[in-house]
């Protein structure tokens, strides 16, 4: 029965050292297909670090991580995208030179014909070739993608499409943030990371988003979130993990995370549960 | 037996004098995150300032000691001060591109005020030997042991004791936590930059002293070697650069015992090489460092590129291919012949250094690879010149990319450190490997350039050869950046990492750049080699790489069309005004210390 149910992705004793401090301790993790599962915790939790480990930006020092049942501890970025995970980053990070519109097709990298063969040396030069003789299945292949952003960043309202010709450096923090999520989404994801997709976003702008990855999450995308803002994690997730010191303190539905003594202790030694509060509140 | 023993104090003498120079760059290294490619410059002066207390003021050692080291401190400020405070919120990319054209200001200057040829710088020291073991040492290398622990000592002293020495370190941990606990962070610079410059300057002048003669090449073999030590013992750790500079001068020493002289400098940075590729963060960084900080900031300069109509640059193209049919003069057609052929260098660079963000300052290597290959091929094997010259860029592109993949994993300063090695790898391959490169002698009678069994000598049809193969060069360029291969370049120049998180292979598409790149820049030293009909292991020089470089960042970093603007620029004015060719490469080095401070985005702005 376990094995019908198979987690999309599962962490096992996951644990990352730097030095003598243990950024991630031994986390254990079980995400299920089309689920949302958040993961709060005081800032210097682990939280992004976790998602590092995840994602083949960082290796782990123990623990494995398993994707439909394969370990894929440890592989690289690169191979990671390929099985369609995708993440955005905590503090932003969009190619400034870039369009809009090009930061956003770099999503769909993977997707790409020309991509595909990974032969050594044969493949990167055949995609040279194809680069420079553009045949007309490219052509329509670029058209189709250049559509497809399109439709992507229509889910923006009128924040992006307007700026689809504009420099990423050109753009506010907020719009940046949503640059990175499109540009995970035209990746076609089958799991997606969102680092604080929130951060330095006003309470309008928030309950945009807020509506946007309850929209995802309906089209049963699966979805790892970490967010400070606990309303947005009370409504969205179907779990909340609580983290603190790198270690797993709590997990369970969010109501049942929010009372539990060792979280509040948490979050009043780091003097963030007054903020909880008032953004519950608002 | 006693020859190993010989053979191991010269190298660890040797080494103290690198320890001097890299000593420095570790210490600006650790500060601000830079590489100083000046240091070497100012061992340059430090010798020269030498030699003019010794052999004309006739000062006593430890007052020319004492000379020299303030006088190279003082232009260790003035190049903090004017050079790079005023970068401090730039790109990241200026700096480094600051401090190579410092380097050749500094150069020039000492050229210009002392001619290029060698001069004696004697030693003030008796000339006696002691035997030690088999060996013998002097008096002078006990004093070069001793500057170098002294200073050693005294450094470690100044970090571990002194307030400012605090402050030094705490910049060096965290700039931005120690600016806000109220460290000056401008006075830290200055003091790292006097003392590193102090120390690179007393250096010059022991080595002068030690081989008794110096010369302008110094220079860029100074920094070459502190830089080696320097990434060896791990950036940015003094006492790691030391025991770099030992080990450097150690494999040195061992590697002329067993191969002889002319193989030094190979040994040198076949060893930077390993390092990089086995641990690109030196010898004792501990193996597994935290992920990098997200950068914040771009590595060029923001900027909308200029639109040129397509009608305007078929204008352009139609006024120039017409032009010998006018009444112009051999002149103008030599000069704007050697101007495609530049273009052709810079299209290839700035493709590698603009679109895909890898600053290579050993472009000038794939010229020679070109140009031999072409050479070579059209000479022994009879193979026409006009598929000689295809097959010099393809041999330009598959080496060139071959030798260039060990730097495929470094970012920012570390890849121009690589390139500006494995380019002088390439000129030393070429001065060694005599049955095949004829070694120092070069090649000579290549033929002239022709097509189809017609040859092209008259001026106009190698002017309208070398334009021909330019534009369908810069065509195919233009056509790359605008498939999904451009962007896929920029992503990764602007951020590899967010890159990698969707899927592009960095080595991948680093390999398919330098291809491309180093196609164009073998076919313009091809086409150079028949133009020439003579060349040598000196031909294709870093001058070049660096006339490259300020062409690329004139015309503005990634621009196909700004590359060609560039080198029509670079080569053609100094022709109108006449300038001397000794003043040329000075020129070349203010214009681009200029652009880096003024216009970092260049004339026609990055793509």
């Amino acid at each position: 029965m376990a094995e019908a149910h198979a987690p999309l992705l599962s962490l096992r004793g996951l644990t990352r050292r730097f030095g003598g401090l243990t950024a991630v301790d031994s986390i254990d993790l079980d995400l299920a297909k089309g689920g949302l599962v958040s993961i709060i915790g005081p800032n210097g939790a682990g939280k992004t670090t976790l998602f590092n480990l995840v994602t083949g930006l960082d290796r782990p020092d123990a623990g494995e991580v398993r994707f439909e049942g394969q370990d894929i501890t440890g592989l690289s970025p690169e191979r990671l995208a390929a099985q369609a995970i995708a993440r955005t980053f905590q503090l932003g990070r969009v190619f400034g030179n870039l369009s809009v519109m090009d930061n956003v097709l770099i999503g769909a990298h993977t997707r790409l014909r020309a991509v595909k063969p990974a032969v050594p040396i044969i493949g990167p030069l055949l995609e040279l070739g194809l680069a420079l003789l553009r045949p007309s299945s490219v052509k329509a292949e670029e058209e189709r993608l250049r559509e497809e952003v399109k439709t992507i960043l229509a889910r923006f309202g009128e924040r992006l499409l307007p700026r689809i010709d504009q420099p990423a450096y050109s753009l506010s923090y907020a719009n940046r943030r949503r640059v990175e999520i499109a540009r995970a989404l035209a990746l076609k994801p089958r799991l997606l990371l969102l680092d604080e997709p929130t951060a330095g976003m006003n309470p309008s702008e928030t309950a945009e988003m807020q509506g946007l990855v309850a929209e995802l999450k309906a089209e049963g995308l699966t979805i790892l979130l970490i967010e400070h803002k606990l309303e947005m994690v009370m409504r969205l997730s179907d779990r909340v993990i609580v983290m603190d010191e790198g270690q797993k303190i709590a997990e369970g539905p969010g109501e049942q995370v929010r009372n539990d003594p060792k979280v509040i202790e948490a979050y009043l030694g780091h003097g963030l549960s007054g903020t909880a509060e008032q953004e519950s509140a608002a | 037996m006693s020859s190993w023993l010989d053979y191991t104090i010269n190298g660890l003498i040797v080494g103290n004098v690198y320890a001097l120079v890299a000593v420095g760059l570790a210490l600006i290294f650790g500060v601000s995150r830079l590489i100083n490619f000046a240091q070497g410059s100012i061992y340059l002066v430090g010798a020269y300032i030498g030699w003019v207390a010794v052999v004309q003021l006739h000062t006593p050692l430890p007052l020319t000691i004492i000379f020299v080291a303030v006088v190279a401190a003082l232009v260790g400020l003035i190049i903090e001060r004017f050079g790079l405070r005023p970068l401090q919120n730039s790109v990241r990319i200026a700096p480094l591109l600051a401090t190579i054209g410092i380097s050749f200001v500094l150069d020039q200057l000492v050229m210009l005020t002392f001619s290029p040829n060698p001069r004696a710088l004697p030693s003030q020291l008796p000339d006696v030997r002691f035997q030690v073991g088999g060996g013998t040492i002097g008096p002078l290398d006990l004093l070069i042991a001793g500057v170098g622990i002294s200073s050693a000592l005294l450094l470690f002293v100044f970090l571990r004791y002194s307030k400012l020495g605090w402050a030094v370190r705490a910049a060096s941990q965290d700039r931005d936590a120690a600016m806000q606990m109220g460290v000056d962070v401008n006075r830290v610079n200055q003091a790292v930059f006097g003392i590193a410059a102090a120390l690179g300057g007393v250096s010059g002048l022991l080595v002068g002293m030690y081989y008794n003669q110096i010369d302008t090449a110094m220079s860029l073999q100074a920094t070459l070697k502190g830089v080696v030590a320097e990434v060896v013992g791990g950036a940015g750790n003094v006492p790691g650069a030391v025991v770099g500079s030992l080990l450097l001068g150690l494999v040195e020493s061992y590697g002329v015992a067993v191969f002889g002289t002319s193989y030094r400098n190979l040994f040198a940075f076949l060893l930077l090489v390993v390092v990089l590729v086995l641990r690109p963060n030196g010898l004792f960084a501990s193996a597994r460092q935290a992920p990098p900080e997200p950068l914040t900031g771009t590595f060029i300069a923001p900027s909308r590129p200029v639109r040129i109509p397509r009608w305007a640059l078929l204008v352009a193209v139609a006024v120039f291919a017409i032009l010998p049919l006018l009444p112009v003069s051999f002149y103008v057609l030599q000069t704007l012949i050697n101007a495609w052929l530049l273009g052709m260098l810079a299209l290839s660079l700035t493709l590698v250094a603009g679109t895909i963000g890898q600053v290579s300052l050993g472009h000038a290597a794939l010229l020679a690879i070109g140009a031999y290959t072409s050479a070579l091929l059209s000479l022994t094997l009879s193979v026409p010149v006009g598929l000689a010259i295809i097959a010099g860029g393809l041999m330009s592109a598959a080496l060139g990319t071959i030798l260039i993949s060990p730097s495929f994993r470094l970012r920012g300063h570390y890849v121009s450190i690589a390139t500006l090695a494995i380019g002088e790898i390439v000129s030393l391959v070429i001065l060694n490997w005599e049955s095949v490169t004829r070694g120092p002698i070069g090649i000579s009678g290549i033929p002239p350039l022709s097509l189809f069994g017609y040859d092209l000598i008259d001026p106009k049809s190698v002017y309208w050869f070398s334009f021909t193969v330019m534009v369908v060069l810069a065509l195919l360029q233009a056509r790359l950046l605008s498939s999904h291969l451009g962007r896929s370049f920029r992503a990764i120049r602007d951020d590899d990492i967010a890159a990698r998180a969707y899927g592009l292979s960095l080595n991948r598409y680093k390999s398919l750049a330098f291809i491309f790149g180093g196609f164009a820049a073998g076919v313009s030293g091809g086409i150079a080699a028949h133009l020439y009909s003579y060349i040598n292991h000196e031909t294709f020089n870093t001058q070049q790489s660096i006339l490259a470089l300020t062409v690329v960042i004139l015309g503005g970093l990634g621009n196909v069309v700004g590359a060609v603007v560039g080198a029509v620029a670079l080569v053609g004015l100094p022709e109108v005004f006449r300038i001397a060719a000794e003043y040329r490469i000075l020129i070349y080095g203010i214009v681009l210390l200029l652009l880096v401070r003024f216009r970092p985005q260049g004339l026609l702005g990055t793509i």
